[in-house]
């Protein structure tokens, strides 16, 4: 009863504290909805992911190319960007720069296409892993903390080279 | 054809080669891409979790095999389903003594597992064993694991490794080491406050991208103390400057542009630091004024930095020059036609016009036309702008548009927002008590059930007590009007349960005040309300209440009291009702209407819901009635106090009744107790850390290197002149060209522009003529509403023909023609490399899918049959499928010369034929060292090759 108190207080400090997070979730949708990568950096449930993704997708993708790249969902903002089939989907809150987390996940997918080489779906899918690692190194705490191809890409490098 | 079954192979097997990926992988992950539905996919991944939940259990399963068995643990998760029977191989992974092995580990832990998940445990051992490793990229896989997993109980296990590492020779692992920190001082400030000078000194990192990263808990650090970091905005401003004259490395340019995201969050962490500050913002004109002069408008990225500049500009005290400079690049962003950037520029207009009012004026028709835009999230900025600068003088016109708009919204979640904007701008600015009344019936008729309770009291309060002038009259009117409207409204279906209480509360108190409308048409209209919602209580409560009232007054005017006979039958149902809150309401209405005029006057006086009801707690008015009891007889009262004296002796049975409660009831306060000595102890027990000794240890490394630190933060200053040389040559003082040079554009468009305003307004006595005659000319109805928005000198048929104003949608096509001819036509230029107009889910998406060319390939080892012959069938009977395929599988960059630049030039140049931007487009992209392949096959060899 006690551990299950102070879990449920840590949680509400939590959201409160999740307010100023910056980047909340990074997640590929292609354009049938299905998720293709999903990294959050609050916590939520598996429910709760499913919901999400399934709200968003469905928001996003009912807009065309005209309309502006970002929607607002709640209480924070959803940035999305497509490329040919996919679509990256950045949520953010509120006081983030719009423009410049467009230009991240353009950067993002440079940085993929610079591995992988001509990047496409498939590349995702095949190395969900190696997305992910790229996550790693240009997000953390939801900051953006490298932006620099080279240093992204230079751990990936390695570990590839070593094997 | 042969071609594209070859790229197949090739992205199947991956661009390493295939590389530790069974051919049960590359399946799953097929049929996952193939997957037409929800449902198909669910099949898929249920079958797969069966599959997964047996090879687990395999003894001596291979360590790569495990590494695939993981991910395609992750896959599972990802497409919404449980995984955890697994977990615990993901937990083991990260053990593994191989690289690659164990960051894949990480990864699915941080992916699987929150930070309070017992699993954890098992982990943190693995952390502070890896933190030490002598490979740096396994301190980094660690560190990342790291600002994941470690929760407030487990910092201290780990702390002071990572204190150690942020001296680490490799700039990669310092940089993940203050990250580290930022997310312990997230998760627990006073765990880290002894470390916070860290932050300061890492600024001056020789690295910059550790100096990058540390901005990040900087801006926390700042956002929560400013005082404290004042200093630093000198650093900030030295560090921005040289970014900008390209001291960094070239690899953090992106699109030319000199570290944008840098530039960025600096802009964030000065505009935090000089917030109001005079000053510190003096420091940074001359390098906002650079950036104005130095960013390049028409790139996505020089756009971000210009915005955060004018965001910065907004929370800073700025000199005319700077907000003259914002103004400029705002009404560049509203010109453009780019809905992103008129959506910057609408935020923009909404910061800046904090500081100066005007400024919205010259962009009054920008802002129309944004707010009649059929993008939804458009128009909300818009509306947000218009929240902002709303005063008492358009208020009408603003607070109508938002209702409308309100009304055609279905997310509650925005329309509880602007219900609440609305109700706040009509309390604030209100011109008229009806006006004001009207705008609350109509903010409860269509989201009653989102707004705030005390929103409704606060009507009733309002209709109650007038508006504070001494004006009896007034306020009659008020309640009349009110009494009247509600009456409309009453009889619409469906009213929201909040709305029915004001208006039964209003109609109760004031429906028969006026002598306009009989008490059995009142009362009649009330037991309407109580017989259509019998379902709400508390409406039905309010209901009978009101009812009440009616035939009070009537009573007590002395007219003669006929109950409806609907009435009657409404009180017999209460009576008997489950509900004994209405039971009570209707025995005390039954009694009243028994009871005489004076009685029923002193119960429920007319209008007297805003007199103080004085409360007599000591009952005084029955010392007779107590005096003349005792008087023949009767015990006197004792008191609970001085009863509690004589309690055992006492036979009165509520005291025994208490006595025992005291004395069986679990007591509570026993358990209170050992709360102090909990919060310290249960990380201990939590953590398995080999070494006993270990939480004796922190207190000493962390006040050496607090004060440490303490006499570092005070030559902090001085080196940080130090950091200016770092990334540059020693002299790098720059000659920045005289800011005096920039000519005072803004004034001069301001003029334009409002002389452009002055001939429309003179024209608009004949709108006919100019509107057929197609020219760019500005709608007169736009024009009313921009004056009456704005209050511009442009209008003056504001009054005139006001109502109409809030109706009608202005005809498009004028004003804003090249808006609504580009967007059909710019994407067929494109169309091999973007496939716009395809609808999903359909056959067309089958063939432009990536996995139809694996399809060819796979066909022979495929286990159904029946769905891959579908498919091929789809596939050939589509003419159209090999060129729309060289779509999907060329890179999804192909999109990116396009989304980068094109977007912005596409209004020009979409009447042109596209070569010339197809050339600029092949530059663009291979400047960026990307390999274009839509429409030219030979560069597909280079995939292959």
């Amino acid at each position: 009863m006690y551990v299950y108190s102070r879990r449920r207080r840590r949680k509400i400090e939590r959201s409160e504290r999740g307010r100023k997070m910056g980047i909340r979730f990074i997640l590929m949708v292609n354009k049938q909805g299905q998720t293709r990568l999903a990294q959050y950096y609050e916590w939520l449930t598996l429910e709760e992911r499913r919901a999400l993704e399934g709200e968003i997708v469905r928001k996003c993708l009912a807009r065309n190319d005209q309309q502006c790249s970002f929607v607002e969902h709640r209480n924070y903002k959803i940035v999305y960007r497509r490329y040919a089939s996919l679509f990256f989907m950045v949520g953010v809150d509120d006081d983030e720069n719009e423009l410049a987390i467009l230009e991240f996940i353009h950067l993002l997918v440079e940085t993929m296409d610079k591995h992988f080489g001509n990047v496409c779906e498939l590349d995702i899918m095949f190395h969900l892993e190696k997305a992910h690692f790229m996550l790693e190194e240009m997000v953390m705490n939801g900051c953006i903390v490298e932006t620099s191809k080279a240093n992204i890409l230079s751990p990936i490098q390695l570990m590839d080279k070593a094997h | 054809m042969e071609q594209l079954k070859t790229i197949g192979r090739e992205l199947a097997m991956g661009s390493q080669g295939g590389f530790g990926q069974s051919k049960e992988f590359l399946d799953l992950v097929k049929s996952i891409g193939e997957s037409r539905s929800k449902a198909e996919e669910d099949r898929i991944v249920l079958s797969e979790i069966d599959i997964l939940k047996r090879k687990l259990l395999e003894p001596d399963v291979p360590k790569r095999k495990m590494k695939e068995y993981i991910i395609r643990l992750v896959y599972i998760e990802m497409l919404g389903h449980d995984a955890s029977f697994g977990y615990i191989h993901a937990v083991k992974m990260t053990h593994d003594d191989n690289l690659l092995l164990k960051r894949t580990g990480y990864l699915a832990v941080t992916l699987f597992l929150d930070e309070d998940h017992d699993l954890i445990i098992l982990i943190v051992n693995t952390i502070q064993k890896d933190l030490r490793s002598d490979n740096y990229l396994v301190v980094c896989a660690a560190l990342n694991a790291v600002c994941r997993l470690i929760n407030e109980e487990t910092i201290p296990a780990v702390l002071p490794q990572v204190v150690d590492l942020l001296n680490h020779g490799k700039e990669a692992v310092r940089k993940k080491a203050i990250m580290a920190l930022h997310r312990f001082h997230r998760k627990s400030p006073s765990s880290v406050s002894h470390l916070v000078s860290n932050f300061r000194r890492k600024l001056c990192d020789s690295d910059p991208g550790v100096m990058g990263a540390t901005l990040c808990p900087l801006f926390d650090l700042i956002s929560e103390d400013v005082a404290s970091y004042k200093d630093l905005v000198s650093s900030f401003v030295g560090i921005l400057k040289q970014v900008t004259e390209r001291k960094l490395p070239k690899s953090y340019d992106y699109h030319q542009m000199p570290a944008p995201f840098i530039q960025i969050k600096l802009l964030k962490i000065m505009a935090l630091l000089s917030s109001g500050d005079k000053s510190a913002s003096e420091m940074m004109y001359m390098v906002l004024g650079d950036l104005f002069r130095k960013c390049d408008s028409s790139t996505n990225i020089g756009n971000a930095i210009l915005y955060e500049c004018i965001r910065c500009i907004s929370c800073i005290i700025p000199s005319p020059k700077l907000l003259e400079d914002a103004a400029e690049a705002i009404s560049k962003f509203l010109k453009s036609d780019s809905h992103n950037l008129k959506y910057m520029g609408i935020d923009g207009l909404g910061r800046l016009i904090k500081i100066s009012p005007d400024i919205a004026e010259q962009h009054q028709l920008a802002v129309i036309d944004c707010l009649e835009d059929p993008d939804d999230t458009l128009k909300r900025k818009t509306f947000e702008l218009l929240y902002k600068m709303t005063k008492s003088s358009n208020v009408e016109v603003i607070v109508d548009r938002m209702i409308d708009y309100m009304i055609s919204i279905n997310d509650n979640h925005y329309k509880t927002e602007i219900a609440s904007r609305c109700v706040e701008l009509a309390e604030q600015f209100a011109p008229s008590n009806q006006w004001f009344i009207q705008i609350m019936n109509k903010v409860f008729e269509h989201a009653g059930d989102l707004v705030n309770i005390k929103v409704a009291h606060n009507l009733m309060r309002l209709i109650a007590e007038g508006f504070g002038e001494d004006d009896d009259d007034a306020d009659n009117k008020l309640r009349l009007s009110a009494v009247e409207s509600y009456l409309q409204i009453i009889s619409e279906p469906k009213l929201p349960s909040l709305f029915l209480q004001v208006i039964s509360w209003v109609l109760g108190e004031y429906g028969t005040a006026d002598g306009k409308y009989s008490a059995s048409y009142i009362s009649g209209k009330l037991c309407d309300v109580a017989d259509a919602y019998s379902s709400d209580e508390t409406v039905k409560g309010y209901a009978v209440s009101a009812l009440m009232k009616i035939y009070a007054f009537e009573i007590a005017s002395g007219r003669k009291v006929d109950v409806l006979p609907e009435c009657q039958s409404l009180i017999e149902e209460l009576l008997a009702s489950h509900s004994t809150d209405l039971q009570q309401r209707a025995y005390e209405l039954q009694a009243l209407l028994a009871l005489d005029a004076r009685a029923v006057e002193s119960i429920l006086p007319l209008d007297a819901s805003c007199e103080d009801i004085e409360v007599d707690k000591d009952l005084s008015f029955l010392n007779g009635y107590i005096q003349q009891a005792i008087e023949s007889g009767a015990q006197p009262y004792v008191s609970e106090r001085e009863r509690s004296g004589g309690m055992f002796e006492t036979t009165d049975y509520h005291s025994q009744d208490h006595h025992e409660v005291t004395s069986h009831a679990l007591r509570f306060e026993a358990y209170e107790l050992p709360k102090p000595s909990v919060p310290s102890q249960p990380s201990a027990a939590l953590v398995p850390v080999p070494e006993p000794s270990y939480y004796s240890e922190p207190h000493q490394p962390i006040s050496t290197s607090s004060s440490v630190s303490e006499r570092e933060s005070s030559e902090i200053k001085l080196r940080l002149d130090g950091v200016k040389q770092k990334w540059g040559r020693p002299s790098y003082q720059s000659s920045t060209s005289a800011s005096s040079s920039t000519p005072p554009q803004a004034a001069n468009g301001t003029s334009t522009h409002s002389d452009g305003g002055g001939v429309v307004s003179s024209s608009s006595s004949k709108p006919r003529s100019s509107y057929e005659s197609k020219k760019p000319e500005i709608d007169p109805e736009k024009q009313r509403l921009a004056a009456s928005l704005f209050g511009g000198s442009s209008s003056s048929s504001r009054s005139d023909r006001k109502s109409s104003s809030g109706g009608h949608k202005p005809a498009k096509g004028t004003a804003n023609k090249p808006l609504a001819t580009v967007p059909k036509e710019s994407p067929i230029p494109v169309p091999d490399l973007l496939d716009f107009d395809e609808p999903t889910g359909t056959s067309d998406v089958a063939a432009t899918d990536p996995f139809k060319e694996l399809e060819g390939l796979m066909e022979s080892s495929r286990q159904d049959g029946g769905g891959s012959t579908d498919v091929m069938g789809l596939y050939s009977t589509d003419a159209s499928a090999p060129v729309k395929t060289t779509t999907s599988v060329d890179s999804l960059l192909s999109e990116l010369s396009d989304s980068s630049r094109g977007t912005y030039h596409q209004s020009q140049t979409t009447k042109g034929p596209n070569s010339k931007e197809a050339l600029e487009k092949d530059a663009l992209v291979r400047q960026m060292g990307v390999n274009p392949t839509s429409q030219n096959p030979t560069l597909f060899k280079d995939l292959l090759g």
